[in-house]
């Protein structure tokens, strides 16, 4: 093994950490925002970067109550029957938590 | 041992492309999981730097590609050859070049191999699923790359040098 190997080994690992860490810096407040529909109009629009809870009135009477915790979003409770959005858990990119009943959706966009 | 007869050059290809497949294969058998997906430790790396260092550069391809083409085609798909494809061949176009400069050991040499096999793979899958936000994977990368080549490195450099005393 030569020296210029070593140097190697730790210019790539320091600009591997350093981009990591600049990225996640910049990712970490990327404004991600749940936004809750009711019957396909949106209603509410809220950043994950505040904890909050808001009790949303859907479609129908039923009501949901949207809560925004540690970056995250869920439903935490309904008035309706089945209670499948309550324990669908978080909403991501990738899953919207959905109320069939109240016709409400809650999903995360990026900002 | 001679090596420098047409037959035993051959033979000792064919040993080491049957080489690279087993640790082709054991790499697909104990996925080097570390919770992040496509992370792994490029094991069969280490047939092409053996060859790039006891043979010479064309023997070293031509495994290298049987490797790949094999590799797929037993535990992988159309896409996912694609995607070696990529990787291994710039991985050695980086490799093939940085040896004739000289100024690496193998070792340097292998982190550069499988950095470029990572930065090529997600330049591949850019294009592929045509989705730039994917780019943000680079820094894991690039980690992942730089360990796993330094270990495969000082493991071909045992290797060379147990090899070449006999």
């Amino acid at each position: 093994m030569k020296r210029n190997d070593l140097i190697l080994f730790a210019i790539l690992l320091t600009v591997g950490l350093v981009s990591l860490l600049v990225l996640t810096a910049v990712l970490g407040d990327k404004g991600e925002v749940a936004v809750v529909t009711v019957d396909g109009e949106e209603v509410l629009r809220l950043p994950l970067s505040k904890d909050t809870e808001v009790w949303v009135e859907g479609y129908g009477g039923g009501t949901n109550l949207v809560v925004i915790e540690n970056g995250q979003a869920s439903i935490r409770e309904a008035s309706c029957p089945d209670k499948v959005c309550v324990h669908t858990g978080h909403a991501s990119a990738l899953k919207s938590v959905v109320c069939a009943p109240n016709r409400v959706v809650l999903s995360i966009e990026e900002e | 041992m001679n090596r420098n007869t047409p037959a035993s050059r051959v033979a000792f290809c064919g040993v080491i492309t049957a080489l690279s497949i087993v640790l082709g294969y054991v790499e697909y058998l104990i996925p080097f999981s570390v919770g992040i997906y496509g992370i792994k430790l490029g094991l069969a790396n280490l047939s092409v730097l053996i060859l790039l260092y006891l043979t010479d550069t064309k023997s070293a391809f031509l495994v290298h590609l049987a490797r790949i083409l094999l590799c797929g085609m037993l535990f992988g798909n159309g896409v996912s050859i694609l995607y070696s494809l990529a990787g291994g061949l710039v991985s050695f176009l980086c490799m093939a070049l940085l040896k004739q400069w000289n100024r690496l050991s193998v070792v340097g040499i292998s982190i550069c191999g499988g950095v470029a096999h990572n930065l090529a793979q997600l330049g591949a899958a850019i294009l592929l699923v045509d989705e730039l936000r994917i780019a943000f994977y680079l820094p894991v990368l690039l980690i992942a790359g730089t360990l796993a080549g330094f270990l495969v490195g000082l493991c071909s450099l045992s290797v060379i040098r147990a090899v070449k005393k006999q």
